[in-house]
């Protein structure tokens, strides 16, 4: 081979190796988004049972005139087992138990939900989907495999035979899971929602951009507009490129020492968390902001200067309008981060399990990324699919706020 | 309440903006005096002496909400002898009233039902107390809503009725910004400080317990060993000792470390030359968003991904091979941790490839080199130093790096430097040591402190070489 014909190769196989790495890496975005999906899309459905549920009034502690008080206060679960009763008749105890296995657990609640919605149904007969437990869900979605021996199966074999004899009368069906939106956290997987994390973040993202946003945009201004450079803005500078690198664990310490610590913030509250992600994402502001700023040209400042404005009229009737689009897009972005920081969550005790959802930044809650956490660390099968389907909410929040930032850049921003 | 104080605050400002600047209109119109100002800035002086204070009060209630919190429950009232009581005491009971709250919230006033168990344990003044602190909120908020619609409108009136034509409006406008401007713009100091002091001052009372030579030199970490059930018992000196040895975990996150580097460096670099010397702008514009996305997704979502599909897969691959691997193996999270970096090396590699000058590609393709010859011997040496600071980025971040570890490394410290056996992290253990325990006065938990002030150290180290090489090589072909 010619020294020519050599060197020629050597191009190929290194154009090769390129192409090699990004495909590779391009791969990687395709298995992990296919995983995600493929586990979590089944959260979306539920699996129900449907059957007759007669309200019988001598198991209901309250009447149809009760106040919704009392109808919310009472117990269903003796209701919740006669129901069983009647729809599988002449059960033995212990075959009663494995029955009642097959439903929810919460079997009483959503009994409770529906007389609330409908107090008049009491002494009346309904047909309902009952949502079925966690574990027949799984069995069902063929998750769970079924031709193992009984001893490896959370379902056993009584279980089945009673779930093909449902099935062969056409009981079985699947229903969207609407629990999943509107339900905040559960110890059973079929009842478990995001709703409660959801609204966590929410209030934390409304604490991070009114301490970020205001303070970024503003601390670029005068870095950008004011100040002379000196001694003072070389540290600033210094400063901000570090903090926009420090680890976002350290951020988590921070709020745990200082916030909760010193101040005495409460634990595991949307309004620490919030504090915590807005120091995270000032620095991204900022810079973000500084960038913005530079770009307006200086003939705007010294045209308003021109015609008698003063520095401070120049800057906030001019150049901060024109910058906005950048600052906003930068803000996005950092919001974006910081909607899926999960560190900083964690030391700061937003992990817990919370049942109740949150009504505002006081309230003890979990983020979106810390749910997430919390269930991938359970052991049921039944959160797997709600840890992917918790992801894929995330993920889609991100893609939204992300494609709102290009849009901002590309409707508003001002080319000069 | 606090939110409608708030929201009260701001339509308060608001409205005496309008006030403030009517005012000045008249002044000038009706009783012909003439302004020194635009009538806008007597509208904005208005708004800037109404909303700041009110803001400033708004906050330090809500900072110190648990103190007045305290202060309303435990009064000396109903505890006379509260002042002797030691902190331990305090919180105790304090406990036990907000447990009690809670019942006397459910059954509505009404002592007789509920957990009558626990009412019966609690005395008259507990009660009293925890009815007092079930009506907190409602009393703070109100009272907080009654002040902010007195203290603004209060306000507001006083600094309309300072207006007059000589009030020179503008300058003092002006002044008060330019105040708050400097002030936000210190606050990234503050913030730095902030980290600074709170990790020194927790660290500084972890190496009250524990030797410093002992923590950086020892090779031992078993923290649980330092666990006692009562402080006062104090504690085992030697257990100490041999608790918290930091090589295993600096070892552990430098092993991951370099797992992530060694895929994420190759990847990513090639990617980034591919694409910024090879690719057509129609490929480049497709992959690269694409790419970017691996960079804007999760580190939980990597972590979950590593624990669930990654490590098992390796298992499996492993014992197909014959090799022991573990489940929490250090090669699965260094993986998924280098995948999470090739975005993070192939965007800054792109940049500082293409700002190397046309000319050199040019006067090397001019003397017969193919493209890999001009890349690995002209753009790769003249962009090195800016790759490097790349590089040295990427590292940070994998050594900060936290929820991968926590989802998919080990717990248990383990000194080794095989990717197959489990090993832990910085990160990890920091985490570990502060989950569901928020008592600062164990070693057990101080140590998060200690770890995350070496971590900090670690990773401000290379950032500022990062920064500065690159800082560096910017001006070279400036």
């Amino acid at each position: 081979m010619s020294s020519l014909e050599k060197r020629l190769a050597a191009e190929k196989r290194f154009k090769f190796y390129g192409m090699f790495a990004m495909t590779l890496s391009l791969f990687f975005v395709l298995i992990l988004m296919y995983k995600i999906f493929s586990t979590g899309s089944g959260a979306f459905v539920r699996t129900t049972i449907n059957a007759d549920v007669y309200f019988d009034p001598n198991f209901i502690e309250v009447s149809s005139n009760s106040s919704k008080k009392e109808i919310m206060k009472a117990s269903y679960v003796d209701l919740a087992d006669q129901v069983i009763n009647q729809n599988h008749p002449g059960l033995d105890e212990e075959n009663f138990i494995k029955v009642r296995e097959m439903y929810t657990r919460k079997f009483d609640y959503q009994l409770r939900d529906y007389i609330a919605n409908n107090p008049n149904v009491i002494g009346k007969t309904v047909n309902l989907d009952i949502s079925a437990s966690s574990d027949l869900d799984q069995i069902v979605k063929g998750n769970y495999p079924r031709n193992v021996p009984e001893a490896q199966r959370k379902i056993n074999d009584y279980q089945l035979s009673i779930l093909d004899s449902l099935d062969s009368k056409g009981k079985m069906s699947k229903t969207f899971n609407f629990w999943f939106f509107t339900n905040g956290d559960s110890r059973d997987p079929e009842t478990a929602g995001i709703l409660g994390a959801l609204m966590g973040s929410f209030y934390a993202l409304l604490i991070c951009f009114s301490f970020a946003f205001p303070i970024g945009l503003l601390a670029s201004v005068y870095l950008e507009e004011f100040v002379k450079p000196g001694k003072i803005t070389d540290i600033i500078e210094v400063n901000i490129n570090n903090l926009a690198a420090v680890p976002s664990i350290v951020y988590g310490l921070l709020g745990l020492g200082m916030l909760i610590g010193v101040f005495g913030m409460p634990y595991q509250v949307p309004l620490v968390g919030g504090l915590v992600l807005g120091f995270m994402t000032l620095p991204t502001i900022i810079i973000a902001s500084r960038a913005s700023l530079r770009g307006v040209p200086p003939s705007i400042r010294e045209g308003a200067l021109a015609v008698g404005a003063t520095k401070m009229q120049t800057v906030f009737h001019h150049v901060i309008p024109l910058s906005l689009p950048g600052t906003l897009t930068g803000t996005i972005i950092g919001m974006a981060q910081a909607l899926g920081e999960t560190a900083p969550l964690l030391l700061i005790g937003m992990v817990a399990f919370v049942m109740e959802i949150p009504g505002g930044a006081f309230d003890p809650a979990t983020g979106l990324p810390s749910q997430i956490y919390l269930w991938s660390e359970s052991a049921e099968r039944g959160f797997l699919e709600k840890t992917s389907a918790g992801i894929m909410l995330l993920l889609s929040f991100l893609i939204i706020m992300n494609t709102v930032a290009v849009l901002v850049r590309r409707k508003l921003e001002v080319k000069w | 309440m606090l939110y409608l104080s708030l929201v009260l605050v701001f339509i308060l400002s608001y409205s005496f903006y309008f006030y403030g600047k009517k005012r000045a209109l008249s002044l000038k119109f009706k009783k012909n005096e003439n302004l020194s100002s635009l009538p806008d800035y007597y509208g904005y002086y208005v708004v800037l002496l109404v909303f700041f204070p009110a803001i400033i009060i708004w906050f330090f209630l809500l900072l110190f909400k648990s103190n007045f919190q305290e202060m309303f429950v435990m009064s000396p009232v109903l505890f006379p002898d509260v002042a002797t009581w030691s902190s331990g005491k305090f919180g105790l009971i304090m406990n036990k009233i907000s447990n009690l709250s809670m019942i006397v919230n459910l059954s509505e006033i009404d002592l007789t039902v509920g957990d009558k168990s626990i009412l019966k344990m609690a005395s008259e003044s507990e009660i009293i107390a925890a009815k007092n602190l079930a009506n907190f909120d409602k009393i703070y908020g109100w009272s907080n809503l009654t002040l902010f619609i007195i203290l603004p409108v209060l306000l507001g009136f006083l600094a309309t009725k300072s207006i007059s034509g000589k009030l020179n409006a503008q300058p003092i406008v002006e002044k008060i910004i330019s105040y708050v401007i400097k002030g936000s713009s210190y606050i990234a100091i503050f913030i730095t400080f902030g980290i600074f002091f709170s990790l020194v001052f927790e660290a500084i009372n972890f190496f009250r317990y524990v030797n410093f030579m002992d923590f950086f030199f020892n090779t031992a970490w078993n923290p649980n060993r330092a666990f006692v059930i009562d402080a006062s018992d104090g504690f085992d000196q030697e257990a100490l000792k041999e608790a918290f040895g930091f090589i295993p975990l600096l070892t552990g996150t430098l092993l991951i470390a370099s797992v992530a580097m060694l895929v994420a460096v190759p990847l990513g670099l090639l990617t980034a030359i591919y694409l910024a010397e090879y690719a057509s702008s129609k490929v480049r514009d497709i992959a690269k968003p694409i790419i970017e996305i691996l960079a804007g997704i999760p580190t939980v979502v990597y972590g979950f991904f590593a624990a669930l599909s990654l490590a098992p897969f390796i298992k499996d691959v492993g014992e197909g091979v014959g090799l022991p691997v573990s489940a929490e193996s250090a090669l699965a999270a260094g993986l998924a941790m280098g995948v999470m970096i090739i975005p993070f090396v192939s965007s800054l590699s792109d940049d500082v490839i293409k700002a190397v000058p046309q000319s050199l590609r040019e006067g090397s393709y001019a003397i017969g080199a193919t493209k890999s010859e001009t890349i690995k011997k002209v753009i790769l040496p003249a962009a090195l130093a800016g790759i490097m600071g790349s590089f040295l980025l990427a590292i940070s971040r994998a050594i900060g790096e936290t929820m991968i570890v926590v989802m998919a490394a080990s717990l248990r410290a383990n000194l080794t430097f095989n990717p197959l056996e489990p090993a832990t992290t910085i990160t990890t253990q920091i985490v570990t040591s502060l989950i569901g325990d928020v008592e600062f006065d164990n070693p057990k938990t101080l140590v998060a402190f200690a770890l995350g002030l070496t971590l900090f150290v670690m990773t401000l180290i290379l950032n500022i070489a990062a920064i500065t090489i690159v800082k560096k090589y910017r001006e070279k072909y400036e």
